[in-house]
C-alpha cells in the first residue's frame, strides 16, 4: 500500500491513526490512541508529556522495537517516505533501521558495550550497514567524533565507555546513530540524565547537526522547556493521545487544552517569582483505569457536559494547531 | 529573617572518602582521597529555607547526609542551636534524630512494603515517645494525614497502593509527624511528574510556612530552588561559589558557574543567552588547581588557575568565591 497523498515530497514520517495496545490478563489495555502525526525533512517535532502518555512507546512503535515487550500495535499506518513500515518484511525493516532511521536514549552508559572501546562500537555500527574496510570505517568514524565535537577524536576513539563522562558519553550514541546518515533521528530524553550545563551543549549540538544534515528530528521528553527550545513543532500526549498540536511558537502564544496550560503553569521557572505554583490536581492516571470520556476530564477545571463520555474530536484551531477538547481555552486578550 | 541566634551554623565542614583508584597490575591501585564537601559554611536562620543548587558530584546530597550523620565529617562544626552535632556519638545524638529530618527523593525505596502507612508512621511516633496510647497516637497519624493532603482512612492501605506523589506525600508525612525543627529535603521532588511536582512543592512550601521550620533544600532543578528558597548557596566540586538571596543570585549573579548554571536552562520563553560550549566538571577526586571552576571559565586569568578564591562578602546577605566577582557586578550594573 503506498501514502494515498503523495504531493508533499518533504513528508519523511506520516502516522496515521497509530493505536498501540497491551495484553493483559484483563483484555487489551489501550496505550497510545488514534495518533495521527507528521513531521518533514528538515524539521523538529517535539513529543512532550508526562509519564505513561504513550511518548516513548510511539518512538518504539516507529522504530520497530515492540517486539520483546507486551505492546501491540492494533491499527494504524506508519509511513516512512511513502511506505508503510507497519507492511514491510522483518528483512526490508532491518534495512531502514540505522540507515535511514536511527535513534539515541536517555542512558547512553547502559547503550553502551563496556568492555569494548568506543571506536569498535562505533566501527560495528558503520560496518553493520555498509560494508566497507575496517580502515576507511575507522576513518568514518573518526569523522562521525569529530561531527559530534568530541575534543581530541583520535585520542578517545580508543577509549572504553567508563573513561568518557556522561556527555561525551551520549555524543558517541550520536555519533553512532549517525552512521547511517540518517534522515530522521528519533531522540528519546536524550538529555535526561545529563546535568543542566551538559544538556545545554548536547541539545545545541542536536540542533547544529539537524541544521547541517537537513535530517528530521523527532525529539521526546517531559521537559517542556527542552521542547520549547529545540522544536518546531510541538505534539502534547495526554494518556495516549495527542491533545494538541501546534507550531512551537503558536503553541505558547495560544493554547487552548487546559492540559497543555496546565503543564506550563505547573513548571517553576527560573525567571520568575510565584507565591504558589498553579498545579493541575488529582494524579497522572494509570494504564488499568477506566476513564471514559475525555481522560483529562477528571484532573481538568474547564470539565463540563460531555467531557465523561464524549471523546473530544482533534479540532483545527488555525491551519497548523490541532487541539482535543470541548471547552477549549480562548485566545489570551 | 531574626537577628536571633541561627539555628544552624556550619563551619569549614569537610566530608572527604578514602579509596582505591582502579588496579593498573597485580599491585592494587594506590590510596585516593575525594572530597566530596571541601569546607563548606553557612548559616540557616530560624524559619529560613536555604535552597542548595549544583551539578552531579557537587557535594550538595553529601552536605545534607553529613548533617543528618549518614555520613561521617572529616573535619569541621555544624552547630545546631549552638551544640557541634558533627562529634556526637550516636547515642548522644539521638535525641536530637527528631529535631533533625531528612526527606529523601525517592518516596518507593524509603518506605517499608510490608508495613501499612499507619505503621509507618506510628513508629516514629512511638520511639519518641510523643504519643502515649493507641488512641493518641492514631489522632496523631490521621491529623498528619490531613495535613499532607491525604484521606486518614488511607492508613489501613500499603505502599504499592499509591501513586508516586501520594508516597511523597506519605514520606512527607513521616518527617511532620515528629515535629521537626531542621528538615532537609534531598530532590524531593526529582523522580516527580511535573502536574505532580507541581503540587508536592506547594504542599512543602505551606507546611513549612505554617510550622516555621528551617529547611535545607537541595536540589537539581533551578526552578524548583527559586520557588522554595529565600536564600540559595550554589555548589561545585565540593564547595560553596555564591550564596546569596534567591532575588539577587536570579538577576545578577556574581559567579560565572552560576552564570552558566542560569544560562543553560532551557527556556520556553524565548531571550536565553547563547551557551558557551566549555566542557563539562572535572572530578572531585582530581579537581583543576586554583579555582576548580577555571578551565570552563571564560573570565580565567592567571591567579584564577593557580589561587584558590575564598568566599567574599559583598555586601547585602551575598558571598561570592571568585577573583573577578567585583568585575561581574559591575557589568551587571
Amino acid at each position: 500500500m503506498t501514502r494515498p497523498n503523495t504531493d508533499a515530497s518533504d513528508l519523511l514520517l506520516d502516522m496515521r491513526g497509530l493505536t498501540l495496545g497491551v495484553a493483559t490478563p484483563d483484555g487489551i489495555l489501550p496505550v497510545v490512541q488514534d495518533l495521527s502525526l507528521s513531521l518533514s525533512t528538515g524539521e523538529t517535532l517535539g513529543i512532550v508529556g508526562e509519564s505513561g502518555c504513550g511518548k516513548s512507546l510511539t518512538s518504539l512503535a516507529i522504530m520497530g522495537l515492540l517486539e520483546g515487550t507486551p505492546v501491540r500495535v492494533l491499527a494504524g499506518e506508519i509511513f516512512f517516505r511513502g511506505r508503510d513500515l507497519l507492511r514491510l518484511s522483518p528483512r526490508e525493516r532491518r534495512a531502514i533501521m540505522g540507515n535511514e532511521m536511527s535513534m539515541i536514549f536517555q542512558e547512553p552508559m547502559t547503550s553502551l558495550n563496556p568492555v569494548y572501546r568506543i571506536g569498535d562500537q562505533i566501527i560495528e555500527a558503520i560496518r553493520e550497514h555498509r560494508p566497507m574496510s575496517r580502515r576507511a570505517a575507522r576513518d568514518r568514524a573518526l569523522e562521525l567524533l569529530t561531527m559530534v565535537r568530541i575534543p581530541d577524536p583520535a585520542g578517545r576513539i580508543d577509549s572504553f565507555p567508563h573513561q568518557l563522562s556522561g556527555g561525551q558519553r551520549q555524543r558517541v550514541m550520536i555519533a553512532m546513530a549517525l552512521a547511517g546518515s540518517p534522515r530522521l533521528l528519533i531522540a528519546d530524553e536524550p538529555t535526561t540524565a545529563l546535568d543542566v550545563t551538559v544538556q545545554a551543549q548536547i541539545l545545541k549540538l542536536i540542533v547544529e547537526l539537524q541544521k547541517d544534515t537537513g535530517m528530521g528530528v523527532m525529539l521526546i521528553s517531559h521537559d517542556l522547556g527542552v521542547i520549547a527550545e529545540t522544536c518546531d513543532r510541538i505534539a502534547v500526549m495526554y494518556r495516549g493521545r495527542v491533545v494538541e498540536t501546534a507550531g512551537a511558537r503558536e503553541l505558547f502564544q495560544d493554547m487552548r487544552h487546559p492540559y497543555t496550560r496546565g503543564l506550563l503553569d505547573s513548571i517553576p521557572e527560573a525567571d520568575e517569582d510565584v507565591d504558589r505554583l498553579s498545579a493541575i490536581p488529582g494524579r497522572v492516571p494509570t494504564l488499568d483505569e477506566t476513564i471514559t470520556g475525555c481522560a483529562f476530564h477528571p484532573r481538568c477545571a474547564r470539565a463540563g457536559a460531555g467531557c465523561d463520555s464524549d471523546q473530544p474530536a482533534l479540532t483545527a484551531f488555525a491551519p497548523t494547531h490541532f487541539a482535543r477538547c470541548h471547552y477549549p481555552l480562548e485566545p489570551d486578550a | 529573617m531574626t537577628d536571633a541566634a541561627p539555628l544552624l551554623q556550619v563551619r569549614d565542614l569537610k566530608t572527604h572518602f578514602t579509596f582505591r583508584a582502579p588496579s593498573t597490575g597485580v599491585l592494587p591501585g594506590p590510596k585516593r582521597v575525594l572530597k566530596a564537601v571541601d569546607g563548606v559554611s553557612f548559616d540557616l536562620a530560624e524559619g529560613e529555607v536555604l535552597g542548595i543548587v549544583g551539578e552531579s558530584g557537587c557535594g550538595k546530597s553529601t552536605v545534607g547526609r553529613t548533617l543528618t550523620k549518614l555520613e561521617p565529617a572529616t573535619s569541621g562544626e555544624a552547630l545546631f542551636r549552638g551544640r557541634d552535632i558533627l562529634g556526637l556519638s550516636a547515642g548522644a545524638f539521638r535525641p536530637l534524630r527528631r529535631e533533625i529530618q531528612m526527606i529523601f527523593q525517592d518516596p518507593f525505596a524509603s518506605l517499608n512494603p510490608r508495613l501499612t502507612i499507619e505503621q509507618t508512621l506510628a513508629e516514629p511516633v512511638r520511639i519518641h515517645g510523643l504519643a502515649r496510647t493507641r488512641e493518641e497516637v492514631r489522632a496523631r497519624i490521621s491529623d498528619t494525614l490531613v495535613k499532607v493532603g491525604l484521606d486518614p482512612k488511607v492508613m489501613t492501605r500499603y505502599p504499592h497502593e499509591f501513586s508516586g506523589g501520594q508516597r511523597q506525600r506519605i514520606g512527607i508525612a513521616r518527617v511532620m509527624i515528629v515535629e521537626p525543627r531542621l528538615v532537609i529535603a534531598d530532590e524531593a521532588v526529582s523522580a516527580l511528574d511535573v502536574s505532580i511536582q507541581a503540587q508536592v512543592l506547594n504542599l512543602i512550601k505551606d507546611l513549612q510556612r505554617d510550622s516555621g521550620i528551617s529547611m535545607l533544600f537541595i536540589s537539581h532543578d533551578l526552578g524548583v530552588v527559586r520557588h522554595i528558597s529565600d536564600r540559595v548557596a550554589v555548589m561545585y566540586l565540593g564547595r560553596i561559589v555564591e550564596t546569596a538571596p534567591k532575588a539577587a543570585i536570579f538577576e545578577k549573579p556574581a559567579h560565572p558557574y552560576t552564570r552558566l548554571l542560569l544560562a543553560s536552562i532551557p527556556r520556553i520563553r524565548p531571550g536565553r543567552q547563547p551557551v558557551v560550549d566549555l566542557g563539562e566538571p572535572a572530578s572531585a577526586a582530581s579537581p583543576p588547581s586554583g579555582c576548580a571552576f577555571h578551565p570552563r571559565c571564560p573570565l580565567a586569568t592567571d591567579i584564577c588557575r593557580s589561587t584558590r578564591p575564598d568566599p567574599v562578602d559583598l555586601g547585602n546577605g551575598r558571598s561570592s568565591a571568585c577573583h573577578h566577582a567585583g568585575q561581574l557586578l559591575g557589568e551587571a550594573a
